[in-house]
């Protein structure tokens, strides 16, 4: 520490050329921010009487508890189904040749390469009830009726589970890579097997990648407004949808802000649990 | 099978590999290796020694020949199946693990207790010397005191074979000594066969029983150190082992121990042809190390001029142009007042004993 003065010289360097975006997100984030919160202590709609009521109807109404907690769910869901499925993925990548690493991100990156939109209408082609799932398993003969795939819980989680996947791998693949190979050959040569070899080294070390791919897909899934709403249909109502009926449709900006308060607060409480969890295991920032 | 501790042989019978593009990494290569033995596998980065290492660890399949351990042929068994023991060049702890934890990993692998493993742990600290640093992480240790740790995590697991890959070089030069005295006290006290794999020769001659050299994926040698450094079998053993002056000349008459050679610098000397019989009128390089020279006052031996001369403490090295415009190094021992040689003297120069002149066949 005793270089302070020298770092301190470092950071206004630093601070000067942070400058424009600081001021960037000055203008266009913090001050409509703050308007956010200033519009959502207020009890009525033309923003005259001040107060809590906005928070305390939705914190006693059991259908906007519902709609954050069904919300809040989601975005596990999806985050689950991407660890389970992404980190393979990640492992395969840094096991293989090159020509198939090339292959292998090229896939990840897909999804990214195409528009949201386009990746949602793909989904409902494929889950529909005369979708390519039901068609193939009518013919088949396996179900006599279709499936109900489109706008239920299940198909929202797989369309949101592709869409955000680059987010869990990419991160996962970067966290295996830092890893060094020895390490699984001395692992294996003291006579610890593969999956001893996976959850005592391979597991704890690459935990940074973990939960950083699991805050950037729990953060995406729950906040993903279009597949939510075109997967889910109108039987599913998820926060994004609810704040945006609010707005929008009731014109009801003071409760419309307190839902985005509440759902913000909501979704920095998951994050500071998973980055929690990060700190607690040693292998934090190891390696 | 984990219970036997030292003392297991350790053969490689025929071993060739060919990586996947077809090129050969190892070809043909044949160890016997005795029971409590320490071998060095010496030779240059890419001569196939980390790859032999990793096929004896079993990392690698061999394309051909078998690996025998004790009685027992291994080839079919995966790495945590042979018992072998390996110390990784960059040693490979795991970071987000204790020490003692480290020691202690492949007895958990083992299904040991943990109070059993603890003790146990504790005992092999104690033995590399590192007692107290049980629940620190291996990022708090030196390098040298990692190694220690490496070696005692391979310890652990009571191994058959002990392997070290490059296991001094990244230590620097006093450290370098007292983890050399440190393994070698080791492996006497387990009596366990140790495998070196190192570049570094003085390493390998100073540790090992036995020094297997390689080059290009073949074995040069495989014989004590004093074999390797003395009676080289072929010219990249004399060359790549110690420092040594290659002269050029051509077979004035040759038996199978002696060979009369007529050097392009101009002299007949008498060398030991070192790789089998030499044919008469055929062209040779013979070595003499320069501690193997000596300056005659006759008319014996070659001429050469003195360029320059670097007292090295207890030497004084001498570099000589002879006639024929080739350079040699002749080092002299200090004893008493060595005549200072001026720069440009004309001198003549012969080797010490016609058997300490190594004749090889010249490759064209």
């Amino acid at each position: 520490m005793g270089a302070a003065p020298a770092s301190r010289d470092v950071t206004s360097y630093g601070m000067g050329l942070a400058a424009p975006l600081a001021l960037f997100f000055l203008l266009f984030f913090v001050a409509p921010l703050l308007q956010l919160l200033w519009l959502s202590l207020h009890n009525d709609t033309a923003g005259l009487h001040w107060g809590l009521g906005q928070y305390l109807h939705f914190l006693t109404d059991p259908f906007s508890l519902g709609v954050l907690g069904s919300t809040l769910l989601l975005g596990a869901e999806v985050t689950a189904v991407c660890l389970v499925l992404g980190f393979p993925i990640a492992w395969l990548y840094q096991r293989v040749g090159p020509k198939l690493q090339t292959i292998i991100i090229l896939i990840v990156l897909l999804p990214l390469l195409t528009s949201v939109v386009v990746r949602t209408f793909a989904w409902i082609v494929i889950l529909g009830r005369q979708g390519i799932i039901n068609a193939t398993l009518q013919s088949l003969g396996i179900i006599d009726t279709p499936l109900k795939l489109l706008y239920t819980q299940f198909g929202v989680v797989i369309a949101l589970a592709q869409v955000q996947m680059p987010l869990m791998t990419l991160p996962l693949i970067t966290a295996l890579g830092r890893i060094d190979p020895n390490l699984d050959d001395a692992s294996c040569s003291l006579g610890a097997g593969s999956w001893r070899t996976f959850f005592r080294i391979v597991l704890p070390l690459s935990l940074p990648g973990v939960i950083a791919g699991c805050t950037l897909t729990y953060a995406a899934a729950i906040t993903a407004f279009i597949t939510q709403s075109l997967i889910g249909g109108g039987q599913m109502l998820f926060m994004p949808m609810y704040l945006y009926q609010q707005a929008s449709t009731l014109q009801n900006w003071p409760f419309a802000s307190a839902i985005s308060i509440i759902f913000l607060l909501a979704v920095l409480a998951v994050v500071s649990v998973f980055t929690t969890l990060g700190r607690m295991s040693r292998g934090y920032g190891g390696a | 099978m984990a219970e036997t501790q030292g003392g297991r042989s350790l053969v490689v019978d025929a071993v060739t590999h060919r990586y996947p593009s077809g090129a050969l990494a190892v070809e043909n290569i044949n160890l016997d290796i005795k029971g409590g033995e320490i071998i060095a596998l010496l030779g240059p980065s890419g001569c196939g020694k980390t790859t032999l290492l990793r096929i004896i660890a079993g990392f690698i399949a061999q394309t051909q020949g078998r690996i025998i351990i004790g009685d027992d042929i291994v080839d079919a068994l995966p790495p945590n199946k042979r018992a072998v023991g390996i110390v990784f060049q960059n040693y490979a702890l795991f970071p987000h693990l204790s020490i003692s934890e480290n020691v202690a990993y492949g007895l958990a692998a083992r299904g040991i207790d943990k109070a059993a493993r603890q003790r146990e742990a504790q005992r092999l600290l104690e033995l590399v010397q590192l007692p107290t640093m049980a629940e620190r992480l291996p990022r708090q240790l030196s390098g040298g005191q990692q190694q220690r740790v490496a070696l005692a995590r391979a310890l652990a697991i009571k191994p058959s074979i002990l392997l070290l890959d490059e296991p001094f070089a990244a230590l620097d030069k006093n450290l370098r000594l007292d983890m050399q005295i440190e393994v070698k006290r080791l492996q006497r006290v387990s009596g366990i066969t140790t495998l070196i794999v190192t570049h570094d020769q003085e390493e390998a001659l100073s540790m090992a029983d036995r020094v297997a050299v390689l080059s290009h994926g073949k074995l040069e040698q495989f014989g004590s150190p004093s074999d390797v450094y003395d009676r080289p079998q072929t010219l990249f053993v004399n060359t790549f082992v110690g420092s040594t002056n290659r002269m050029s000349g051509v077979v004035v008459s040759a038996d199978r121990t002696a060979a009369k050679v007529r050097l392009d610098a101009g002299a007949e000397i008498i060398a030991r042809p070192a790789g089998g019989t030499l044919s008469e009128g055929g062209r040779v390089t013979v070595c003499i190390r320069p501690e193997h020279l000596q300056f005659v006052g006759d008319e014996t031996g070659f001429a050469g001029v003195v360029g320059m001369s670097l007292p090295l403490g207890a030497t004084v090295v001498h570099e000589v142009t002879t006639a024929d415009g080739s350079g040699v190094k002749v080092s002299q021992a200090r004893i008493g007042e060595t005549r200072a040689l001026e720069n440009g003297a004309a001198v003549r120069l012969a080797p010490l004993a016609p058997s300490l002149a190594n004749a090889f066949p010249a490759t064209l």
